[in-house]
């Protein structure tokens, strides 16, 4: 689960890393209020949408007075921001960040992630704030400084100090910034995070450190014991359709193809994927409705496909393993008794009772075209695709 | 032999009398597996199944003399489960269970640290389908009747692709030695090299079919071991090549976010390992036989 910069920002205050003045805009007038609260001469308003980018796309706006700070907030609000990240269809802006401009001495990266090699967290760093850590280790990647943590005993002081060394940070800034890193440590460690990016972590001119955009994302296992950062889901940010699968159990990404799916498992899901696109096809989703199949998961798989005009026929994949096909055909049956499908409709089942499991969508009233293997059922989506 | 499990092989389940653990056990036993009792802490010195259950996984252990065990215990209690099972004396514990938070994979292996190579448990999944030895055992969730007993060891990270693979194998008439499913998470308790190693040294084994997909540098690093420790051929199928960069795609560790994780990148890494590419999902079995004829 990703959280917007305001959020992440507030988190990491909270584990003692120093940010911006700053304060979230609903409206042009509350936008302006904000700045003059918190003051100065020289504010950033900033969209808030679920995206790297957003400078370069229009979304940061600097402001010299509170009322262009209203204006830029009207130009933004309500708006959808389309970064390099976002796709076409771009990111609705629902909420600005009021912030106090920073004036930049030196901009730095900073990283948190999980290292699935070494099955521990690693911190990377560089001297070149500011571009993406893609741009940072295509471009400069003799900058990056890489740093693993033993999650048993948590990152030590020394491990943070050579981080902050290595930045070329100075001597009397070396204990902040060592505080600043282990901060960004422990708020990954302590809330169940799977990334922390810090970009840039600047020193200002009045030699403060500060974490002046920063992002962060959670493992989804771990919500059910992280309530507070559960409440920061915002789903305005998410694909309609994913929110509405996510909210009942079923895997589901949206494609840019017209051949929808219905699979069980994750594997076998992005296997029928390779076939399509093999076949000469694109897929419309990825959706796994869980390896057992279920009647009732079946049925919101099918009510959530019919909810994308973009699917042109739909393929039902289905391995019945403890989850008997004669279940899982039953399941079929009933919810087409729920939902009309007006494209073409392919089902392979294969694994247990795969006869009974046949026999029964044959005698039922469902229009169908019958596949046997996992190739067949590809051809015959793509062909379905022609008519 | 077959690997991890054989027929004498006793196991424990742990999370016994939920819903879950008691069906997959009901089939377990119908499939020949040994299964000697459960643990429910809380309800020790009571029979399930007609199986005795015990408070704890050492209690089990001393009673029965396990040295498997298979957890259907809801994620959130998963990881004290499996480290309990680590410290009991337990050889191969099998995680079914889907969710379990990668912060705690992450302290379980790190937990596990502490015993010696010849005390240390092999933890299998979390998210996966388990073990079978086709015609021995099973220690997992998979419908046993697909699987022909062979001389092809399967190694998947998905459940269901794993079936299709022995499916495809049983309709060309091959069989399988041991298929082990080593789950879909990011962090898992066995990868790859450690289960492809195994393959390796087992005698009931001629072929190693490994079904890997996007993310993690995991198939990579089996691969780069079979180049340099194994004899016996290597096919890989990995899954994803449609699959958008940067998304997670429905298993949690199936996702691209470096280089070398893609389908495309592993498959290009891997044939220049020597490893035999399975070119689609739907020639795993004839991939296999080709192999096989071969040698």
């Amino acid at each position: 689960m990703d959280i917007h910069e305001y959020q992440a920002k507030k988190i990491l205050s909270d584990f003692g890393v120093t940010i911006p003045r700053g304060g979230i805009a609903y409206s042009p007038e509350n936008a302006e209020n904000k700045a003059r609260e918190i003051g100065g001469t020289k504010w950033v308003v900033k969209a808030q949408v679920h995206s790297g980018g957003r400078g370069k796309a229009g979304g940061i706006i600097v402001c010299d007075t509170p009322l262009a700070v209203a204006q830029a907030t009207d130009k933004l609000l309500g708006k959808k921001l389309v970064t390099n990240q976002t796709g076409p269809e771009g990111k609705i802006i629902n909420r600005i960040y009021i912030e106090e401009a920073t004036d930049i001495k030196k901009e730095l990266y900073l990283g948190l992630v999980f290292d699935r090699g070494s099955e521990s967290i690693m911190v990377v760093a560089s001297t070149e704030g500011g571009m993406s850590v893609e741009e940072i280790s295509k471009e400069k990647p003799e900058s990056i400084i890489r740093s693993k943590i033993e999650v048993a005993v948590g990152m030590q002081n020394f491990q943070a100090r050579e981080i902050a060394f290595a930045l070329g940070i100075e001597p009397v800034l070396i204990r902040r910034a060592s505080e600043t890193i282990i901060g960004c440590y422990r708020a990954f460690s302590e809330l169940d995070a799977t990334m922390v990016e810090v970009n840039p972590l600047v020193i200002s001119n009045q030699d403060q450190i500060l974490a002046l955009d920063c992002k962060m994302s959670f493992d989804n296992n771990a919500l059910f014991r992280r309530n507070q950062v559960s409440e920061l889901r915002d789903k305005t940010q998410e694909n309609s359709n994913e929110v509405y699968a996510a909210d009942r159990g079923l895997n589901y990404v949206s494609l840019e193809g017209n051949i929808g799916n219905i699979i069980n498992g994750a594997g076998l899901a992005m296997a029928s994927m390779d076939m399509i696109k093999l076949a000469g096809g694109e897929p419309a989703n990825f959706l796994d409705v869980g390896g057992g199949a279920t009647p009732e998961k079946i049925v919101k798989a099918f009510k959530l496909i019919s909810m994308d005009e973009k699917v042109k026929v739909i393929l039902v994949n289905i391995f019945a393993g403890i989850n008997r096909c004669d279940w899982v055909a039953e399941g079929i049956v009933q919810a087409l008794e729920k939902i009309e499908i007006k494209v073409p409709l392919i089902i392979r089942l294969a694994g247990t009772n795969v006869e009974k499991g046949n026999e029964i969508l044959k005698n039922s009233n469902i229009n169908y075209i019958e596949a046997n293997t996992l190739e067949d059922a590809a051809n015959k989506a793509v062909k379905a695709l022609g008519k | 032999m077959a690997v991890i499990i054989d027929k004498k092989t006793k196991i424990i389940v742990q999370g016994f009398t939920g819903k879950m653990g008691s069906f997959h056990t009901e089939e377990m036993i119908k499939y020949g597996s040994n299964v000697v009792g459960g643990v429910t802490p809380g309800k020790g010195g009571s029979k399930h199944l007609n199986l005795p259950v015990f408070n704890t996984v050492k209690d089990a252990v001393k009673n029965t003399g396990a040295t498997a065990s298979i957890l259907f215990v809801p994620p959130a209690f998963a990881a004290d489960s499996a480290m309990e099972a680590a410290d009991s004396g337990i050889k191969s514990c099998v995680a079914i269970v889907d969710g379990i938070p990668s912060h705690d994979m992450i302290r379980i292996k790190r937990y596990m640290r502490r015993y010696t190579k010849s005390e240390k448990m092999s933890l299998i999944g979390p998210n996966c389908a388990g073990i079978i030895s086709p015609g021995k055992s099973m220690l997992g969730i998979m419908p046993g009747h697909i699987y022909k007993e062979g001389r092809v060891g399967i190694i998947s990270r998905s459940g269901t692709l794993g079936y299709e693979a022995a499916q495809q194998l049983k309709n060309l008439n091959i069989g399988v030695s041991t298929s082990v499913g080593i789950g879909g998470d990011p962090i898992n308790g066995s990868s790859f090299r450690d289960i492809i190693g195994k393959f390796e040294e087992d005698d009931e084994t001629d072929v190693i079919l490994m079904i890997g997909e996007i993310g993690g540098p995991q198939e990579v690093a089996a691969g780069e071991f079979a180049k340099d420790n194994m004899k016996k051929p290597v096919i890989a199928y990995i899954a994803g090549l449609t699959a958008p960069k940067g998304r997670v795609m429905g298993h949690a560790g199936a996702i691209v976010s470096a280089y070398g994780e893609s389908a495309v990148e592993k498959v290009e890494i891997l044939k220049e390992y020597g490893i035999i590419i399975s070119k689609n999902p739907s020639v795993m079995g004839e991939t296999v036989k080709n192999v096989l004829s071969k040698s």
